[in-house]
């Protein structure tokens, strides 16, 4: 283990408040995105019961980016849920890291599995082009 | 009813859903879906998206607090959820390609299931196991605070293990739901991990076993922005609650009420299965 190496509690620490942070940011953004949403649709009628699936808009990395810097409620939501999907990708890319830093050479590469399972799932269905 | 009114009506719904799952450790997410089709009459796979990145949220946020308590396990949560994602993976395929009243009779035996383990009586926890090797070789063991002091546990029966992830990924993965009951039983039960342990990393297991499925789900439209905002919001709002409240709750009756709920739920699901009226 280095000398300036990070033990295991340090880790744990710093992958606590990632999860906080990820979802609290998160929450934030979906619940703006809430209120402009209820503001100019509130008095629409829903239509939850036939499934249509989603608009483009909402499937794919830039067209919920577009939407949602142009001040679409339903894009800023979106937005914030991909910011929550984020977050344990981000704790799992995070571990990669601190297991490195151990020199628990095993563990990085399971890590790095991990990573690579979740990027081929959120890169590979093709919603982030 | 319009947006308005279904939104505030979803997000209170969720938010019990939210509260009851984590006073009975049973996890919200598993009666969401069931809510949405039965109550509110909400196309199941769009139920099943909402649900599963409310999943992703609670388990996060419960994650973040019991990480710093050191009950969970990061290396064993790390190996297992190769295991798990790779089942989501592979579930969320599934579920773009069986038919709703498929999904609804798996959700509904789902639902019966957990209401049947909820109620049987756990077994004391195994102490002083022999080391594992293929466990010691892969640097599973490990020990928690508990009321005696710090315990040491050694884990076995990792291939086992290992296997049950992979069903309880593929099921996250099918119902958008955390199946954080197949997790504990893989732990708990065939890896003889102690159950705060087990229970724990469980929870910090099942964010990232969810997100590798909410990929495949934003991407075929599953997630809808007007539903998933209210449920996500409500189930958050209601287990972080519910934690909060979780040590000085009675929470026994309110376990069997809550079985009771699960029981019934899946009862509904199959029914509405069998007779295709989803």
């Amino acid at each position: 283990m280095a000398k300036a190496g990070w033990t295991d509690q340090q880790i744990e620490n710093v992958i606590g408040n990632l999860l906080r942070t990820g979802v609290g940011l998160s929450a934030a953004v979906v619940f703006a995105g809430a209120i402009v949403y209820l503001i100019r649709h509130g008095t629409s009628l829903p239509d939850y019961r036939v499934f249509h699936g989603e608009p483009a808009d909402f499937r794919s990395l830039p067209g919920i980016i577009h939407s949602a810097f142009t001040g679409h409620g339903r894009g800023i939501i979106q937005l914030g849920l991909v910011l929550l999907v984020a977050t344990p990708v981000a704790r799992v890319a995070f571990s990669i890291w601190g297991f490195a830093e151990e020199h628990d050479h095993m563990y990085t590469v399971f890590t790095l599995i991990v990573l690579v399972i979740l990027l081929y799932s959120l890169l590979g269905s093709g919603w982030a082009f | 009813m319009n947006i308005f009114e279904l939104t505030i009506l979803l997000a209170m719904g969720s938010f019990v859903a939210g509260l009851l799952g984590a006073l009975t450790g049973l996890g919200g997410g598993v009666v969401l879906v069931p809510l949405l089709t039965i109550f509110f009459k909400v196309d199941i796979r769009y139920a099943i998206g909402a649900s599963l990145v409310s999943v992703i949220a609670t388990s996060s946020g419960a994650a973040a607090a019991y990480v710093k308590e050191g009950f969970s396990n990061i290396r064993i949560g790390m190996f297992l959820e190769i295991a798990t994602t790779i089942g989501a993976l592979c579930g969320a395929f599934l579920a773009t390609i069986i038919s709703t009243k498929a999904l609804s009779i798996i959700f509904g035996l789902v639902l019966v299931y957990s209401a049947y383990l909820s109620r049987k009586p756990r077994p004391p926890d195994q102490r002083n196991m022999p080391p594992d090797r293929l466990a010691t070789r892969l640097k599973m063991n490990g020990s928690f605070p508990s009321e005696e002091g710090i315990r040491h546990y050694n884990v076995q029966s990792v291939p086992t293990g290992f296997s049950l992830m992979f069903g309880a990924g593929a099921l996250s993965g099918l119902l958008g739901i955390g199946s954080g009951a197949v997790k504990v039983l893989a732990m708990d039960q065939a890896m003889k991990i102690p159950f705060k342990v087990s229970t724990t990393t469980s929870n910090f297991m099942i964010g990232v076993t969810a997100a590798a499925s909410a990929g495949v789900y934003l991407g075929r439209g599953y997630i809808d922005p007007g539903l998933a905002m209210p449920v996500m919001l409500g189930v958050l709002g209601g287990s972080l609650l519910g934690v909060r409240i979780l040590l000085k709750a009675e929470t026994k009756v309110l376990r069997i009420v809550f079985s009771i709920v699960i029981l019934t739920l899946g009862a509904q699901m199959l029914y509405k299965g069998v007779t295709g009226n989803i």
